[in-house]
């Protein structure tokens, strides 16, 4: 029997104890017409088997650790350092549960507390929590966050169309029994101020995204000022990747109330979308209607430092049907990850890593700009993606990308004709660290070699 | 000797690993949009991976013994599940890929789901859901969007018993919907009489663990789908105790219309110090239509000769998505080991010795802690941490002496219907010799509660803390570190 150690011997001595003959005896209390249904599944396997099968499987994935890759939209290829894998590996981190005997899980709850100290260093935000499954449910929270701050009475909700698209429709789906009325539209080129301009005495939030969903840095001085005194308090949220904050100016520098985004790529891989990570940071005067666990400072009685989980009357465990949100768990082990990914590069190195991805970004811009039929837009500063207007459908060079072009598969960019009707012809392109020059100038060149296959078509 | 934080070891101009050279020429930066300072910690790799390790050695974990959590299922976590989840074409698969270049990834997405339809007795499984609260918020907006389809506009409420774990009126009252409590009876199922002095016409349904987290399964299991169905509501499955059942029995025979899995629990993969978890959500085939968009299909127009291909496919009334991309894929993939591994009947065997070993250990201490509903149990039980001839000696105080003796204390002050409740699932990965230990320890410190109860009040001594001040952590949160 897989993973179960009973010997027969023990079997019986331990039914005898309970005072039964057989273990049908312990499943009685079932009614016989559902007790032990004939499942259709299949035969146990061995470990070396099973692993023989998922290695046949894993290599039918076109696998970014090896292949070229320019595809982001909410999910980077970066480099992660051996040290993040290794500390997740530890058996005493990833087979612990959630840290409420405190005094036995010091090491999940201190790594969490440091987790929310980075963060909060990242963002510029006084208090972050200990995260959420992902970015888009961390947004679904910044918008419940900011409804329980005005006590539900403010029922509108302006979210920027160039909120990644998945974000968006987390929102719809996580407040459909709310009643909410959430605006923005779909443009993505709609101008900043006319979303400002939605902003009104009833509005409980503003979503803005930078980079946003298409690369491009949204330059937000100055703009919390304005969505507060036009909503009279309206919050403003603001989504952020956490790499280009190595580089740029946190949100809380230029009066976000709220700052969220997807952790990926601090030291995650890309598995396939999951899990991830949704960090999460307010302002002090919001902690209390912040969702998620939170970990505190504190002392143990002989005055000795120590952490425990605090803030708990928010939660779903003391409060039930008034909690501010029914998360339960959080991304501990990917919290856990980020941490250890921010401590190991630390101040100089994410600023570097950051460096990288824009001046590999720039550099590829420019290379791709070059290539007939290909053209940058070049409207607006960008991080480490930027959109590419091409002469032919996105699907169809990708599948030349990665199919047609001897000796070399490219993953190319994301096709924005997916989510926004007038970006047909449009591909996002992702560079980060991990794209050498050679990667890149292979990449444009593909891209030259699809024009001229096209012309001779 | 308490571990200083990472900050603390900071040294200003320290370099962390190195991150890689620049190969091509550097282009002007958004002066405008740069920022003054990162104040992140300036330590090297060896400060990281000494700190950490450090770190690590504070915890209890499964790896290190036996960590009887109630209703979290601490069973072992397969190394094997670790080294699947790592393989490359794994972690390097990006969600945004064209499925025809992540069919290995669909594959066992799919697999997955068609095992949980099997195990759960299920039309249709979707694996969006990144947790059990997560898959019970689905699972609620699923009920909800069902009735308003149909037009029944006028249900607004959830049932939930008094001995339900937080999340499920959590989860109701954050779909917009109203809670009621409904009272357990003296035998530790649901109340009938007040269950149907409950049922109406704004019944959107019911949440209902079965087994009941007070380990029993619920004798009338039949009757309360029968008495919320001829209401027209729907009954939710709180898959939190599935192992208890996985090959025993499906709950969707017995009449439950959606249910979340915990593969984080039933399925073995690892708890992650609080997640990642996932958390997928069955139902019947009225509700197939509502699950969250996407889930992984065959793809129709793909030929019976060839190999399987595999799509995405949205349900036509889905609720809509509730995470980005497809779900929790490295969980999944590790579930997947498990299941293979296990099979049809290592299932039922896990199911089996998890409620072997929960009445064994429950034999060992029944007489010396109070037992308040004397039945056979399921995967766990729930006693009290109380003795009359020891009046100052609380759960909390048990729990806490557990720890000195190198084991992890139960679940205590849950459920909520049971005072001073211990409640304790040992799982089947335990060994008698696992349980002996664990019980001979219990009867112990029942023994020191009377003799010697300052041992108990002041546990833990040998823990890297003792007891922690948590007013003092609410009333001055320090959340952060000071710079």
């Amino acid at each position: 029997m897989v993973y179960i150690p009973h010997t027969d011997a023990e079997r019986q001595e331990m039914l005898a104890a309970i005072g039964v003959n057989n273990l049908d005896a312990l499943f009685q209390d079932i009614p016989e017409k559902f007790r032990y249904p004939q499942l259709d599944l299949p035969a146990p396997l061995s470990e070396m088997e099973i692993l023989q099968e998922l290695q046949f499987l894993a290599a039918l994935n076109v696998n970014a650790n090896v292949v070229p890759t320019f595809l982001g939209a909410g999910a980077y290829r970066h480099w992660v350092p051996s040290v993040v894998d290794y500390v997740i590996s530890r058996g005493e981190f990833y087979t612990a549960y959630t840290p409420y005997q405190a005094e036995v899980s010091q090491g999940t709850l201190q790594a969490i507390f440091e987790y929310e100290s980075m963060i909060c260093d990242l963002t510029g935000m006084d208090v972050a929590n200990a995260s959420h499954y992902d970015g888009a449910t961390a947004t679904a929270e910044a918008v419940i966050q900011a409804y329980n701050v005005f006590r539900k009475k403010r029922a509108k909700v302006v979210i920027a169309p160039t909120v990644h698209p998945h974000y968006r429709q987390v929102v719809h789906t996580y407040t459909q029994g709310m009643g909410l009325d959430i605006v923005g539209g779909d443009d993505p080129m709609m101008p900043l101020e006319q979303l400002i301009a939605l902003v009104d005495e009833n509005t409980a939030c503003l979503i803005l995204q930078t980079p946003d969903f298409l690369g491009r840095l949204v330059n937000l001085e100055g703009i919390a000022e304005q969505v507060h005194a036009r909503g009279k308090g309206t919050l403003l949220a603001v989504v952020v990747n956490p790499i280009s904050l190595g580089l740029l100016k946190p949100p809380g520098a230029y009066g976000a109330d709220i700052v969220l985004g997807e952790g990926q790529p601090l030291g995650l891989g890309l598995n396939f979308g999951g899990p991830y990570l949704g960090f999460y940071a307010t302002r002090d005067e919001y902690v209390r209607q912040m969702a998620g666990r939170l970990v505190g400072k504190t002392v143990d009685v002989e005055g000795k430092d120590g952490y425990v989980m605090t803030l708990t009357t928010r939660e779903q465990h003391i409060r039930r049907d008034k909690a501010t949100s029914n998360i339960c768990s959080n991304e501990g082990l990917m919290a856990l990850a980020a941490t250890v990914y921010m401590a190991a590069l630390g101040k100089h190195g994410l600023r570097k890593i950051a460096e990288l991805n824009y001046h590999k970004a720039h550099y590829a811009a420019d290379v791709i700009d070059k290539i007939p039929g290909f053209s940058v837009v070049k409207t607006h500063p960008f991080f480490n993606e930027f959109m590419v207007r091409c002469p032919a459908q996105v699907a169809d060079i990708n599948h030349f990308l990665l199919n047609d072009i001897e000796e070399v598969e490219i993953v190319g960019g994301y096709d924005l004709g997916r989510d926004y009707p007038g970006l047909q012809r449009h591909m996002l392109v992702a560079v980060t660290e991990v794209n050498s020059r050679h990667e890149i100038d292979l990449f444009a060149e593909a891209l030259g070699a699809f024009t001229a296959e096209e012309q001779e078509a | 000797m308490s571990e200083p934080l990472i900050y603390e070891l900071s040294a200003p101009g320290r370099e962390g690993v190195k991150p890689p050279q620049l190969d091509v020429p550097e282009s002007p930066l958004p002066t405008a949009m740069l920022r003054e300072e990162l104040p992140l910690p300036e330590v090297s790799e060896v400060d990281v991976v000494r700190h950490y390790l450090r770190l690590s050695q504070l915890n209890y974990a499964i790896d290190k013994g036996m960590y009887p959590l109630g209703s979290c299922t601490m069973k072992f976590n397969p190394k094997v599940n670790e080294v699947a989840a790592r393989l490359g074409g794994f972690t390097g698969a990006h969600p945004w890929l064209d499925p025809e270049a992540v069919q290995g990834a669909l594959y066992i997405m799919y697999s997955v789901q068609e095992y949980l339809k099997e195990i759960g007795g299920f039309a249709a499984v979707s694996l969006q859901p990144a947790a059990g609260a997560h898959g019970e918020l689905t699972g609620v907006l699923i009920m909800r969007k069902y009735h308003l389809d149909r037009g029944d506009t006028a249900r607004d409420t959830i049932l939930v018993p008094d001995s339900a774990h937080g999340t499920n009126p959590a989860s109701s009252s954050m779909s917009g919907l109203r809670v009621v409590e409904i009272p357990s009876d003296a035998r530790g199922n649901i109340d009938l009489k007040a269950l149907r002095a409950q049922v109406c016409e704004r019944v959107v349904g019911l949440m209902f663990t079965n087994p009941n987290t007070l380990g029993l399964f619920e004798e009338h299991t039949e009757e309360v789908a029968d008495i919320i169905h001829s209401c027209g509501g729907l009954v939710y499955g709180d898959g939190a105790n599935l192992n208890a059942l996985a090959g025993i029995m499906r709950p969707g025979d017995a009449g439950i219309d959606v249910m979340h899995f915990n593969l984080h629990k039933t399925f073995s993969t690892p708890h992650g110090g609080g997640g990642p978890g996932s958390g997928p959500v069955g139902v019947a085939a009225h509700l197939a239509d509502y699950l969250p968009a996407p889930i992984v299909a065959l793809d129709p127009d793909s030929s019976p000769e060839e190999d399987p291909y595999f799509i995405f496919y949205d349900p036509p009334k889905s609720i809509g998505r509730v995470r980005a991309f497809w779900g929790q894929f490295g969980i999944i993939v590790r579930a997947y080991t498990y299941m293979r591994m296990l099979g049809k009947e290592g299932l039922r065997q896990a199911a089996e010795h998890a409620v072997l070993n929960a009445n064994y250990l429950l034999s060992r201490i029944k007489g010396v802690y109070p037992l308040p509903y004397d039945r056979i149990c399921k995967h766990e039980f729930v006693v009290e941490g109380r003795f009359k001839d020891a009046p100052d000696i609380h759960a909390l105080d048990i729990a806490k002496r557990l720890i000195d003796y190198g084991v992890h204390p139960p679940t205590n002050y849950f459920p909520l219907i049971v005072p001073e409740a211990l409640m304790i699932e040992p799982t089947e990965t335990e060994s008698k010799q696992s349980l002996d230990n664990y019980a001979d320890i219990l009867l112990k410190i029942a023994a020191e509660a009377r003799e010697n109860p300052h041992l108990l009040h002041e546990a833990p001594h040998n823990a890297p803390v003792r007891r922690l001040d948590e007013v003092r952590a609410a009333r001055n949160p320090v959340l952060r570190y000071a710079h």
